[in-house]
């Protein structure tokens, strides 16, 4: 039989062991998933996780694990600053579709002005309209004592449908032939979060004719063949890394962190200590949502290129998993969002190639979290084989 | 006293590291009452716990009027006729005395019914108890009564009880000796578990003494001494905590008209407090648990806040300021709950030490925090107050009560208070701990700091307090002089009779 009993302090080498372990169940019971789904299971595991690293075609793949894992770090680190002080936004997919939207508002504003400033002024709309966003649930928290859970999960539908009239209405392309969406940013170039770091320029796609498969299915995307050959490194990554600097120099170095943890571990502890809820829920929730609204910005500027209706696609969701992946540790957070971000490409691949349902890889995904969840406990814990004793 | 009723032979439990119970033998006679005494840590729970069915002995075995009794379960243990009134009370707050009472039962009556039993058995144990009253509303005293009744409902053999009388009045301690006398005649045996050697030289009859989960000896209490009683349960002579016996010099801290309303649905409001605490002073607050403890410190450390000018702290006034604010200009205090409130579980030692100390100890600068110096004062703390703990990156929880207390205590004597407020400075600490706390907190005084204890235990308060006064649903007594004093009239002030001085205060 065995038993759990309770660590006196939790295990410092479980704190690192768990998320490995995790994934490695994740490989484990994902490749039981495949087998009955009559796949191979080793092919698919080695074509999620293998293939966009080192396959064959990884030049193009590789910077898309930036593209995909820098949004994902960004919204990921904000969201973990609150979590760490037990406040938690579930919003950011909402606070992200609402920095794309002032983002690309401001930009729209200024078309066709060529000017220095517009991106920077963009970057600042995308700032502030996250955190306004997410200010809505604090506010009520702080005033009325609303749960911010559901206020700020339900404020992403709200975002959703004014989303989906900008794209219709106010924000619409005017020589857009009466399609929704806005004008492409990628083709207004002082709007343009342009690729940084570009590695290789343009090869024409007859020049590898090898892959031409590939890139007929890339270009009947929305990607752009010249950052597809970048480092898929844009602003946006950028300030991910920064946000990850700045989250840890935070949580480490700082009163201010300091108190954020406090307020996580022993709310009443951090009152007597003389830290002020107030200032931390207004804190938090501000500052995850600037971090997923710049997110957004920088998305809707550079890979995505134009407000559309379906332009969020749930990275304000997998943050939340990215955060706890993490173990809302900031370093944690970014090795993390670029393993989500491979699982999610390995996934698309997996899709493409060997014909699994999208499904099936949303429940791979999510069984990441549930098996981080369960082997979490051995931080903890520890498990005991006892003898069965006679009742 | 006729037989023994529980025979208790070589049990033994180890844990982790430790062994709670060292071959403990000792005989329970039917209808006597038996102290269990000794330290904190000493194995008094993990003892009971194992006659209550809890634990598991690892080796030993127990004779219930000579049969083999193992209880495996709780369940088992009721069923042989073993019921345990535990020291923190199990009660819903929402719900009324009897649903409360059938909860805890294997196969309840109907309600009506049961109001009825817990009637008749609360008038036949002189323990007065309305059935239909909302528990949340009753103090202490009355809430263990309603664990007392759902112990009587099953017409126990063996009653325990852990430390009964922490959270009563002295007055509800004589009602509950009356009722344990009376259960003692009818022939029911009782554990009564306390470190209070007075209590047990006046209600038991018999006294065994555990040490270090060792049992150290049987005596009859009202042949021993406290003092022979201490020294058995601490292994070593005693050393009473001495005060400088220092002049008490200006007004300190002036609280006038304090009133604030309950924080929380269950919480004490603070009806119109008045005091008064000179530089060199200490000034004892008494009061039965739940009359307005909690929210007295909150008040005076800053978590919450009172009119500008309720609190004057040197003739500021500081009514309207937070925590850190308060600790700049000297009033520091330890809260009663050292887990979650005066220290965080589970953050190291160095980080609880930034907690309170960050402002008055410089261990920030421009809001970066300074982890060497942060360390060093977390390791000063450990020495001089003699934490046992491997080093300051030791979790909080992992130490020891009375090691955390001290390190709590520690951690604000340092910090040179002009004004320290502490709220049970030795709840749940030996009694080695206790001493070196209290006599931290006289040399404190002694050095001229304005020092105010709140605790339930009256005894420390009249070992350490020049002035007294009591704390009775929110209300605050006249502050008397603690050597003119009579236990009547501090059982008095506690119960609330000083009708006369609000009077005065109205006057005013």
């Amino acid at each position: 039989m065995f038993r759990l009993e309770k660590r006196p302090q939790p295990s410092r080498v479980f704190a690192y062991l768990t998320p490995v372990l995790a994934v490695i169940a994740t490989m484990f019971a994902g490749g039981l998933l495949f087998a009955a789904l009559g796949k191979n299971p080793v092919e698919a595991i080695r074509t999620i996780f293998w293939d966009p690293l080192f396959g064959e075609f990884a030049f193009y793949y590789r910077p898309q694990l930036l593209v995909k894992g820098g949004p994902l770090i960004l919204i990921a680190i904000g969201l973990s600053l609150g979590f760490r002080a037990g406040i938690w936004n579930i919003g950011a997919e909402g606070q992200y579709i609402v920095g794309a939207i002032c983002g690309a508002a401001v930009a729209l504003a200024f078309y066709p002005l060529d000017a220095w400033y517009i991106f920077p002024l963009m970057i600042l709309a995308g700032a502030l309209g996250g955190m306004l966003w997410a200010m809505i649930p604090a506010l009520l928290k702080v005033k009325f004592g609303t749960n911010e859970i559901l206020v700020s999960l339900m404020l992403v539908y709200v975002a959703e449908n004014l989303l989906a009239s900008m794209a219709l209405g106010l924000l619409k392309n005017p020589e857009g032939h009466g399609f929704p969406g806005s004008r492409n940013l990628k083709e207004y170039p002082s709007a343009y979060n342009e690729p940084i770091l570009v590695l290789d320029r343009i090869p024409e796609p007859d020049t590898c004719s090898g892959i031409s498969g590939l890139f007929e299915c890339a270009r009947s995307g929305s990607y752009n063949v010249v950052a597809d050959f970048s480092s898929g490194m844009h602003w946006g990554v950028l300030t991910a890394f920064i946000a990850v600097i700045f989250a840890y120099v935070l949580l480490n170095r700082h009163m201010l962190g300091f108190s954020i943890r406090l307020t996580g571990e022993a709310p009443r502890a951090a009152r007597f200590s003389g830290v002020s809820p107030t200032r931390i829920i207004l804190f938090c929730l501000g500052i995850s949502g600037m971090m997923a609204g710049l997110a957004g910005m920088f998305e809707v500027s550079g890979p995505s290129g134009q407000v559309s209706i379906d332009f969020n696609v749930g990275y304000g969701f997998t943050a939340i998993i990215v955060a706890f992946l993490g173990r809302l540790h900031p370093i944690g957070i970014l090795l993390a969002g670029l393993l989500m971000a491979l699982t999610y490409i390995g996934g698309e691949i997996a899709q493409g190639n060997l014909g699994l349902p999208s499904a099936a890889i949303q429940l791979f995904q999510g069984m990441l979290l549930f098996f981080l969840l369960a082997v979490d406990m051995l931080t903890n814990y520890r498990i005991r084989l006892v003898k069965r004793e006679a009742a | 006293m006729t037989g023994t009723l529980l025979s208790i032979r070589g049990l033994t439990k180890a844990y982790p590291g430790v062994v709670a119970n060292d071959s403990v033998s000792f005989d329970i006679g039917a209808g006597e009452i038996h102290a269990l005494l000794g330290e904190n840590g000493a194995g008094k729970s993990t003892l009971v716990k194992m006659i209550y069915g809890l634990v598991k002995p690892d080796s030993g075995a127990m004779q219930m009027r000579g049969a083999a009794f193992a209880p495996p379960e709780p369940r088992a243990a009721r069923a042989a006729g073993v019921a345990m009134v535990f020291q923190h009370f199990s009660l819903f707050d929402a719900l009324d005395v009897s649903e409360n009472i059938a909860l805890g039962m294997e196969d309840p009556p109907p309600l009506r019914d049961l109001a009825a039993r817990i009637r008749t058995v609360s008038e036949e144990y002189g323990l007065p108890l309305d059935p239909y009253r909302t528990v949340g509303g009753l103090s202490a005293g009355e809430r263990q009564r309603v664990e007392i009744i759902r112990c009587l409902l099953q017409d126990p053999k063996l009653l325990i009880m852990d430390e009964p009388t922490s959270v009563l009045t002295p007055q509800e301690v004589g009602i509950l000796f009356e009722t344990l006398n009376k259960l003692r005649d009818e022939g029911t045996s009782i554990l009564y578990i306390s470190h209070k050697l007075e209590e047990i030289r006046t209600l038991c009859d018999t006294a065994t003494i555990l040490r270090l989960g060792k049992n150290v000896g049987t005596c009859d209490p009202r042949e021993t001494t406290a003092r022979q009683m201490a020294e058995m349960m601490v292994g070593s002579e005693l050393q009473t905590p001495k005060g400088a016996g220092g002049t008490p010099g200006a007004v300190m801290l002036d609280v006038s008209g304090l009133s604030l309303p309950a924080p929380t649905k269950f919480g004490t409001a603070l009806k119109n407090v008045h005091l008064r605490l000179h530089a060199g002073e200490v000034l004892g607050i008494g009061g039965v648990a739940g009359n307005g403890q909690d929210e007295l410190l909150a008040a005076l450390s800053g978590e919450i806040r009172a009119s500008r000018d309720a609190i004057r702290l040197k003739g500021q006034d500081i009514g309207h300021l937070g925590p850190t604010a308060r600790r700049q200009r000297g009033l520091l205090a330890a809260p009663e709950e050292r887990l979650g409130h005066a220290a965080a579980p589970d953050m190291s030692l160095t980080e609880n030490a930034l907690l309170t100390g960050a402002v008055r100890e410089g261990l920030t600068t421009n809001g970066f925090l300074r982890w060497g110096k942060a360390r060093d004062f977390a390791e000063t703390i450990i020495k001089t107050f003699d934490v046992r703990t491997p080093g300051p990156d030791n979790a909080a929880r992992s130490l020891s009560g009375g090691n955390l207390q001290k390190f709590v205590i520690g951690r604000e004597v340092l910090q040179r208070p002009e004004v320290l407020v502490v709220n049970q400075p030795t709840w749940g600490v030996d009694a080695s701990a206790a001493a070196a706390i209290r006599q931290a907190l006289l040399d404190l005084a002694g050095n001229g700091t304005a020092v105010l204890v709140i605790s339930q235990d009256l005894d420390e308060l009249m070992e350490v307090a020049d002035h007294f006064a009591a704390l009775n649903e929110g209300r605050l007594s006249d502050t008397r002089h603690t050597g003119d004093l009579t236990i009547e009239e501090i059982g008095l002030m506690m119960g609330g009779a000083h009708d006369g001085m609000e009077v005065a205060h109205v006057q005013a």
